[in-house]
């Protein structure tokens, strides 16, 4: 494929780019741009994080499971290029000197970027924007110290990337780059073994860990019109191109909750890649996009060419690796029905942030009248796929709203469920702590504190 | 004077530019070949044959060697000769090397090293403690058992007893440079080698074996590593002789980097353990006698796990006092990664049995746990007690320490609010926790204490350093360099800081035991010190004065009433024809150490340290978090302030992430599950306390180190243990049984010990 992108502020015409070269490889092996550094491979590190400026502004992506093809028209910056061309140091270089930031250096490089592109666009919020970067030297405190030393110094010139023009390029052998949602129905709908590509935070991993032959593939990140969210009759129509960034924004006035939980959802790296449509796509039980979609009513809608159907998100999936999806058949977009907000997120892994959830339970249960009038109760982690604890939901269902209705319906999630073991958490833990979300819905409608994340000292 | 200045880590200014050079930044010729390992996918068998066809014609592959196409030692073992490079008959883990694929890129040599059809009748695995033990699966003969006094005795007499056991999880370095290395051949069969190690005078010596020749072929190179943590202590053996070899075999360059999980599946991490004990003790808490018996995971080869164990019993004390005292120390082999150094190197598990008893004791009691530590301390009232091994505690300071620091973290007040806010709160609970760490400072293996080092001054002043420390991280470079300014009376700048290289300073140790700047920094010391001698004795000479008025301070050297640049005296030296280079060496002095008998002074001292960790968990879920922290530390008169406590605030969160996040978890045919971050959790940056405030204490080391600072990079990683102990508190606010809350504590190890609390366990 061919492409034209900007790497420090030098415009680059590549051509015949193999589709799944990685930008951290090409950096390291072609350009001998050595400071971006290989952790993981996986995305889970931040070590190779690079700056990426399109349209849409300035982002830390993880160059390890990025592919060269989803930087066309788009800037990239590396470590290389934070500091001035005539070599001034960034004020987020001068502060990890001054503050003893780095110890053995080696996530240094990615912590810069990563903090470079946060003092770019503003955020303050540097635990949440630098939980994605591991350290194992230092504990962190030096870094924060100098993130919250260098915040109010002002931008330098050289950060603000202009993105050039793309390159339009028609389908190859190897791969295509759509423009539009009707341009890729038509090729995938030709092309129906192909490999579709959104984030690449998923299908980056099957190349670098698993070598797996993606066969032809499609980037989606030059359909426009997948991405974006609306209002419309029905409600939220949401775009599948639409990234968790983007999506924790729209749902943060709507569904807190919910945002509270996009906000752990891998890091800050990942959420500007993922696309709510990969995560759907992908048929994971583990994501965590679903089940606060289930449980909020939401509709999948597909396009296959020009032939489009909807349906529950919950009828997607219908067992382990297998959905509901045509081959050629595509998502398109979800539309969440307009609702008081009665959605609690509680997603439950070993590492608070960018980790995997054990189990994740998303319940949204509307009392009237100090009756259950509905509930929608939807887990992760618990079964194969993305699952509603229906006989916990009809256990509620018409219920006094007590807590002896809470106790009695969290024995139901024993016929809802059978959890697995495995290195996240057991199957009893799984079964105990699913219950318990429930009692912790309970307690926190009636007020009670019931979560570690806003205690402080 | 530089020392005891808070500069910036030697490196920092190319780290933030991303221009400090790492192996695999290296630049490497045009035909450099990328190797990668086959590994076995059965924990135990006997190896049959493999089949390397579709390996060997597998795109951009110019080689695969198996074990018989090894042309001299087929052995990367640090310690016993028992780790083959590649499996000969039988394979004894599952990520055991089988062959080595040597490709033109890195991807392809990964790729094709999966490519191999390996014929393996697989045996019985030895996986866990029970089932080593039940095998009489050991290193070593039998356990090894330290102790005095009659434990039995001091049991059956203590008006109180209670027992318990304690499963201590393993962890992974998580360093976050893999392990890497490059090899360039050279005329005659020599070879440069540059490798990512905590021990280039080891890799020396396994590629010198590897190659067939003698050590002085082999030059070894290592400017800095992304990190070690003991990590790099022996596990790139590997590596750097598979390139050795590889580049004899072809004649070009090689290297090597393992991609994360082949870094995580094939080496060795800290020791698993698990520790039964029986304590007596009296009303107050004052132990009277406790029998402890160590189980420690060895994995398939026995690598470090000696010194490790040992170790461990050596720290079974921490900073108490033990009248009667038996420790018995299992090393069981078993078919997993051949655990390796780690930060701490046993010591972490050693303490954590004996603060566990604390707790375990304080709930029994009903007391508040830091009452019964204070009990059993060490005392300070004129006699001088020794530990169970016997060496004089001479120094002990944690009781002044522990005063400074409840005062300074307002413990007593905090622990009343923490009672007061659990008793409002029936779903969340907070606990708090009070540690102290006495850490013994020097290598167990007596001959292991040497160090030397290269010094050049050039004629226009600038200074050339070299010592056999290598860099990590830990900011030895910086450190040392200091020592070396201040005794030349000149800026840091000054001197330059080159790459660890056995062919300048030659048998040299690990950058191990927290020995890195006491070791090295008096072996340049006295390299300077031999340069400035002579430069005295000129300067003395020509002035015709004492040499003791010859003085060097801010970049000036003063001698009767006259002031010389110290280039101008560089230069003068030059032209009187007196040598401006120098070695020096070091030995530490006063150990005397029978591993055997377990007596005598293993260490030159003791680096003290204590914690206090608040935390809140979430009786639902076990779900847990560190609220705050307050350290106070032992760093003798620190060589650099800001160094030391980049080492501490590091430590303490490392080890807080080994007794809670971090699980390592291996399924029933030995597979390790968690072989890359998004399984295995180390602290990320919201896991740091909110509150972490970190002091050091004021106080010079009474032997004579350098300086007069003490080592600090392993003593603050047990401050983590103050981590687990709030957990404990937090739990036992939960009911009036014993919670027995096992580590790693992760949210569901914490939420099974709430239910155990709550007696519905």
């Amino acid at each position: 494929m061919n492409i034209t992108f900007r790497l420090n502020g030098e415009t680059l015409a590549l051509r015949d780019v193999a589709p799944t070269t990685t930008l951290l490889d090409w950096l390291r092996e072609e350009r001998g741009l050595t400071g971006t550094k290989e952790g993981c491979n996986e995305g889970d590190c931040g070590a190779c994080s690079v700056m990426v400026t399109d349209a849409q502004g300035a982002q830390a992506l993880n160059a390890c499971i990025l592919f060269l093809p989803q930087l066309d028209g788009k800037s990239v910056r590396t470590v290389e290029g934070i500091a001035a061309p005539d070599g001034t140091l960034h004020p987020v270089q001068q502060a990890m000197i001054a503050h003893h930031g780095s110890q053995c250096g080696f996530c240094t490089p990615g912590f810069i970027v990563t903090m470079a592109t946060a003092h770019l666009n503003g955020a303050r919020d540097h635990d949440t924007q630098l939980a994605g970067n591991l350290c194992r030297c230092t504990g962190y405190a030096p870094i924060i110290r100098a993130a919250e030393a260098a915040q109010a110094a002002a931008v330098p010139d050289h950060m603000q990337d202009r993105p050039p023009e793309g390159t339009i390029s028609p389908p190859d052998h190897e791969g295509f780059r759509p423009k539009s949602g009707d341009m890729l129905a038509a090729w995938y709908q030709e092309n129906p073994q192909a490999t579709l590509i959104a984030g690449a935070t998923d299908v980056g991993l099957w190349v670098t860990k698993s070598f797996r032959d993606l066969g032809k593939v499609a980037f989606l990140n030059g359909c426009d019109d997948l991405r974006g969210i609306v209002q419309t009759a029905e409600g939220l129509r949401i775009g599948a191109m639409t990234t968790l960034s983007e999506l924790e924004s729209a749902m943060a006035p709507l569904y807190p909750s919910f945002a509270a939980m996009i906000r752990r959802y891998g890091s800050v790296q990942v959420r500007n890649a993922a696309t709510i449509g990969g995560n759907i796509a992908n048929g994971s039980p583990i994501g965590d996009g679903p089940p606060a979609l289930i449980a909020l009513g939401a509709r999948l809608h597909l396009r296959r060419g020009d032939a489009r159907r909807d349906m529950l998100l919950e009828d997607f999936f219908l067992e382990y690796g297998k959905q509901d999806r045509q081959p050629g058949e595509f998502v398109e977009a979800i539309t969440v029905p307009n609702q008081v907000d009665r959605l609690k997120c509680y997603k439950l892994s070993k590492r608070f942030d960018q980790d995997i959830s054990a189990v994740c339970g998303c319940l949204s249960i509307t009392v009237s009248e100090n009756r259950v009038e509905a509930a929608r109760i939807a887990f992760g982690g618990m079964a194969g796929t993305p699952k509603r604890a229906s006989q916990t939901e009809a256990a509620l269902i018409g219920s006094e709203w007590r807590e002896a209705t809470i106790r009695a319906a969290m024995q139901m999630m024993r016929a809802d469920f059978q959890p697995l073991s495995d290195m996240r958490a057991s199957a009893d833990y799984r079964m105990q702590t699913a219950q318990n979300m429930l009692l912790r819905y309970w307690h926190e409608d009636q007020g009670a504190s019931a979560n570690v994340l806003e205690v402080r000292p | 004077m530089s020392v005891a200045k808070p500069l910036p880590h030697d490196a920092a200014h190319l780290h933030v530019t991303g221009a400090a050079r790492y192996v695999d930044d290296t630049p490497v010729p045009q035909n450099a070949l990328h190797l990668a390992f086959g590994t076995s996918p059965v924990a135990a068998g006997r190896l049959n044959g493999m089949d390397l066809d579709a390996v060997r014609h597998a795109p951009g592959v110019i080689a695969v060697l198996t074990a018989d196409d090894l042309p001299f030692d087929n052995d990367v073992s640090p310690s016993n000769h028992d780790e083959p490079l590649l499996a000969t008959d039988r394979v004894h883990y599952v990520g055991q090397p089988l062959f080595v694929v040597a490709a033109t890129s890195h991807l392809a040599a990964r790729k094709a090293a999966r490519l191999g059809d390996i014929d393996i009748t697989p045996t019985e695995a030895i996986l866990s403690i029970g089932a080593a033990l039940a095998q009489n699966s050991r290193f070593e003969d039998g356990p090894r058992i330290y102790g005095r006094g009659d434990v039995k005795a001091a049991l059956s007499g203590a008006p109180n007893s209670l027992s318990g056991q304690l499963h201590i999880g393993g962890q992974e370095h998580f360093y976050l440079e893999g392990q890497a290395a490059l090899a360039l051949p050279q005329e005659d069969g020599d070879m440069v080698v540059m490798s990512s190690t905590q021990h280039p005078t080891e890799i020396q010596h396994k590629v010198a074996e590897a190659i067939g020749k003698p050590m002085h072929a082999v030059r070894v190179e290592t400017r800095r590593m992304g990190g070690g943590f003991g990590g790099k202590e022996s596990q790139g053996n590997a590596l750097a002789v598979s390139c050795a070899v590889l580049a004899r075999h072809t004649g070009r360059p090689c290297c090597m980097r393992y991609d994360r999980d082949d870094d995580m599946i094939i080496t060795g991490k800290r020791h698993d353990f698990r520790i039964d004990y029986n304590v007596g003790f009296d009303a107050k808490g004052v132990i009277r006698g406790i029998d402890f018996t160590h189980y420690a995971r060895c994995g398939w080869a026995q690598d470090l796990s000696l010194p490790v164990a040992d170790r461990a019993m050596l720290h079974a004390d921490n900073a108490y006092f033990l009248p009667a005292v038996c420790i018995t120390s299992h090393r069981l082999k078993t078919n997993t990664q051949s655990a390796t150094a780690f930060r701490g190197f046993g010591g972490p598990q050693g303490m954590l049995g004996i603060e566990r008893v604390m707790d375990h004791i304080a709930a029994h009691l009903g007391l508040d746990p830091l009452a019964v530590r204070r009990a059993n301390y060490y005392t300070t009232n004129g006699a001088v007690q020794s530990t169970p091994y016997g060496q004089a505690v001479e120094d002990f300071i944690l009781t002044d320490m522990t005063d400074a620091l409840i005062k300074s973290s307002d413990y007593h007040a905090r622990r009343k609010a923490v009672a007061a806010w659990n008793a409002d709160n029936p779903l969340l609970k907070k606990g708090i926790a009070l540690t102290a760490v006495k850490f013994g400072i020097s290598f167990t293996l007596t001959h292991l204490n040497q160090a030397g080092a290269l010094v050049h001054v050039y004629q226009d002043g600038s200074i050339h350093l070299n010592h056999g420390g290598t860099e990590m991280g830990q900011g030895l470079f910086q450190k040392v360099a200091q020592v070396a300014a201040a005794r030349f009376g000149v800026d840091v700048a000054q001197i330059k800081i080159t790459a660890t290289d056995t062919g300048k300073v030659p048998n040299t140790s690990a950058t191990a035991a927290s020995s890195g700047s006491d070791l090295n920094g008096m072996a340049v010391q006295a390299a300077c010190n031999t340069i400035r001698e002579r430069m005295v004795e000129l300067l003395a000479q020509h002035h015709q004065c004492d040499s003791a008025g010859v003085t060097f301070s801010n970049g000036q050297v003063t001698v009767a009433g006259e002031t010389y640049t110290f280039a101008e005296v560089a230069q003068m030296a030059y032209l009187a024809r007196i040598s401006l280079s120098a070695t020096g060496f070091y030995k530490t002095p006063k150990l005397d150490w029978d591993r055997i008998k377990g007596q005598g002074r293993p260490f030159f001292y003791f680096a003290y340290g204590a914690a206090v960790t608040e935390v809140v968990i979430d009786t639902l879920t076990g779900e847990n978090r560190i609220l705050r922290a307050d350290i106070l530390h032992d760093a003798g008169a620190s060589l650099n302030p800001a160094l030391d406590i980049g080492q501490i605030e590091g430590g303490y969160v490392q080890g807080a992430g080994w007794l809670t996040t971090e699980e390592l978890m291996w399924d029933d045919d030995g597979n390790l599950r968690t072989h890359a971050p998004s399984t295995y959790k180390i602290p990320a940056c919201p896991d740091r306390p909110d509150i972490f405030n970190v002091a050091l204490w004021q106080n010079e080391n009474r032997e004579d180190t350098v300086y007069r600072s003490k080592a600090v990079g392993e003593p603050p990683l047990m401050l983590g243990i103050s981590a687990y102990a709030a957990l404990c508190d937090a739990v036992q606010a939960c009911g009036s049984s014993y919670g027995d809350l096992q580590t790693p504590a992760t949210a569901e190890a914490v939420l099974a010990a709430v239910t155990r609390a709550r007696g519905e366990g």
